[in-house]
């Protein structure tokens, strides 16, 4: 059983990474909102063990930043001030998991901030904020795709298992939905919902808004595989034996789609998240001070922070292991066990 | 032709169900253009009132909805709020730069997914084939936003393409050739993202379609009668693979729009992207429905496009259509 191996594989890399978003409190050194005047647009500090005499150390270390002579943007390391880090150190107050409050935190540094990902323009630390906004987006997708396959297959399955004009005018209805190109249809959704609200409300609002928007792919794909199951010897003997439509649907049918199912999931839900990005990007999500993956890089829509402070970057690169994890785990379940054709 | 007709019979089913949609979305709306002026105390109660008898804003949904329909159908498709002009001028010169860049993104995507497909397809399991794949899955796993903003920070870094807009400032006083150039330059950063975002996924459709009637008996008879490899493939095979290629041509249409919306934005380019956003955060109602009909009446009339590609390429539908 190669395949289900290299299933298992892409899934503990998920889940190893969804942990580290989950448990962000813990990992990130400080709060997301939490903001530093006096330093904005600092640069990413660089984690030495050898320092400035060449001696090594067995204690990672980060020099203190200052700014270089005769500039007022542009710093340099003060190899002078090291700032050891310590680990599981106690740092500011935060909520684990939501509830359970805590101070503990992976690393810290004494007396300074450190900036491993450097600042944005308020001195927030970017690494924090892209743990916690991998929070918000990552939470979105996954609900989003959640809300689209439930609503896919309970489509799907009202409309192959009871067919008739039932089945012809969902069917329809997913068309029109098709017709759209997605983000568009996002745009058009969006655009007839409250534009101020608060970070919460449009949290709730980007999900469902996700959830309305892609429910009809699956919900043809199940269709197809309730159709198929329909017909199944097993299915029609039960219903021979009497049973009732509900228990068809439930004991026979719907175990059949559980394989379009995980499919569709590792498939929609980057797509969601990327969405949700794309939303968020254009001031049309989560709004500020909350961090997501998409605001986190709206700055970048700045002409001067493009040019001169290219570490605003660097969350584009770090969420990508992210968006591989799921393109794995989705390509190998269609290998899998997956015979039907996703798209058109 | 019966064929045909059902596929322009259900284009225009989908064009009349996506503009009653857009307008039940906008029942949905809790606020429209006029709700911000009410916060000004210059502006009397009895205006705002007046303005929206006006735009027909308190008439009920279907009178508002027929009296659209006519507006189209006289080429206006409604009234801009914010532009105080009718909809459709302003909105087809922007509908025009998207497809400037939608078009030739396509062609773009197409023109290097097909050889490279093919290339992959022929040699399966060997070194071209993983490259490519692995090639494929390394785009795959960038973000287009990312790779938009990737590409603009490249752009500002090296100097070499202009960051953003679609002409320079002394456009007017370039002659011809280099106004060409010039617009040639502008483009070339938005094609690239948007043709780079779409090129995986046709790869490999391209690759799995021609792989899969590369085993076809027919071929290994061609094989057999000495026909040369170059026709073989593209001759013989790509044709018998079309079938599903031509269904997602019209599906990579959908995501190119999708794209270039977000990758206009980015580059501010003048298209469809900028402008419905800016309608959407001023509530410009129409301007957002007629954004939304106009990508639908792309969108289909690219997959009307890939129906008709269909019906020349494959014998197979047109038999069927003649019973």
């Amino acid at each position: 059983m190669k395949g289900k191996r290299t299933i298992s594989k892409w899934v503990v890399l998920l889940l190893a990474l969804h942990a580290i978003v989950i448990f962000a409190g813990f990992f990130a050194p400080y709060d997301p909102a939490e903001q530093d005047r006096k330093n904005p647009y600092l640069p990413p500090m660089r984690v030495h063990f050898v320092d400035a005499q060449g001696h090594f150390h067995a204690r990672p270390f980060v020099n203190s930043l200052q700014l270089r002579e005769g500039t007022f943007d542009q710093y340099k390391e003060n190899t002078a001030r090291v700032l050891p880090l310590s680990f599981f150190v106690q740092g500011p107050r935060y909520r684990l998991l939501g509830f359970v409050p805590t101070r503990l935190h992976l690393f810290g540094a004494e007396n300074e901030r450190i900036y491993l990902l450097g600042s944005d323009s308020y001195g927030r630390d970017q690494l924090s904020r892209f743990l916690y906004g991998g929070q918000v987006s990552l939470l979105s997708g996954l609900l989003g795709a959640g809300i689209t396959l439930i609503l896919g297959l309970c489509v799907g399955a009202l409309a192959g298992f009871y067919g008739g004009w039932r089945d012809h005018l969902l069917m329809r209805l997913a068309e029109l939905f098709l017709a759209l190109p997605w983000l568009y249809l996002l745009f058009a959704l969006r655009a007839f919902l409250p534009l101020a609200v608060s970070p919460l409300q449009a949290f709730f609002l980007i999900i469902a808004v996700l959830g309305a928007v892609g429910w009809a792919r699956p919900a043809r794909l199940f269709r197809g595989v309730v159709l198929s199951a329909k017909e199944r010897d097993f299915v029609r003997a039960a219903r021979g034996f009497g049973a009732t439509r509900g228990y068809l649907l439930r004991r026979h049918i719907l175990p059949e789609a559980s394989g379009v199912l995980l499919t569709q999931a590792a498939i929609l839900v980057p797509q969601f998240v990327l969405a949700e990005m794309t939303l968020s990007f254009l001031g049309l999500g989560v709004p500020e001070p909350v961090p997501s993956w998409g605001n986190l890089l709206s700055s970048l829509q700045q002409y001067s922070v493009l040019v001169s402070y290219w570490w605003m970057y660097l969350p584009a690169f770090i969420m990508m292991p992210f968006f591989l994890g799921y393109l794995g785990l989705g390509s190998r379940l269609q290998e899998y066990g997956e015979p039907y054709k996703i798209g058109k | 032709m019966p064929y045909l007709l059902r596929r322009l019979g259900h284009a225009v089913f989908l064009l009349i169900g996506v503009s009653v949609l857009a307008f039940l979305f906008t029942v949905l709306a809790p606020g429209n253009y006029f709700d911000e002026m009410r916060l000004n105390p210059q502006i009397a109660p009895e205006t705002i009132s007046a303005l929206r008898t006006q735009y027909e804003l308190d008439r009920p949904l279907p009178i508002r909805y027929a009296h659209w329909v006519s507006s189209v159908v006289r080429g206006d498709m409604g009234f801009s709020f914010a532009y105080n002009s009718p909809v459709a001028p302003l909105l087809l010169i922007r509908a025009r730069n998207t497809l400037l860049l939608t078009i030739t993104a396509m062609l773009l995507a197409w023109g290097i997914a097909l050889p490279l497909g093919v290339w992959s397809a022929e040699h399966q399991g060997g070194v071209p084939d993983r490259l490519v794949s692995s090639g494929t899955a390394a785009l795959m796993v960038i973000p287009d936003l990312a790779l938009a903003l990737g590409l603009l920070v490249i752009a500002v870094k090296s100097g070499w393409f202009p960051a953003g807009g679609m002409i320079s400032l002394s456009f007017e006083s370039l002659s011809f050739l280099a106004k060409i150039r010039d617009l040639l330059l502008h483009m070339a950063l938005p094609i690239a993202a948007l043709a780079i975002s779409v090129l995986p996924l046709l790869v490999r459709h391209v690759r799995a379609a021609v792989a899969e009637v590369l085993d076809a008996p027919f071929l290994l008879a061609a094989e057999g009668h000495g026909v040369s490899r170059r026709t073989l493939l593209y001759q013989y095979a790509l044709p018998a693979a079309a079938n599903p290629l031509i269904s997602l041509f019209g599906f990579s249409i959908g995501t190119l729009l999708s794209g270039s919306l977000l990758v206009e934005v980015v580059m501010s380019w003048p298209g469809l992207g900028p402008f419905l956003l800016e309608a959407i955060l001023a509530r410009d109602l129409y301007v957002v429905i007629g954004g939304v009909l106009l990508s639908t009446l792309f969108l289909v009339g690219g997959n009307f496009l890939a129906d008709l590609l269909l019906y020349w390429a494959d014998p197979r539908i047109r038999t069927e259509a003649g019973t």
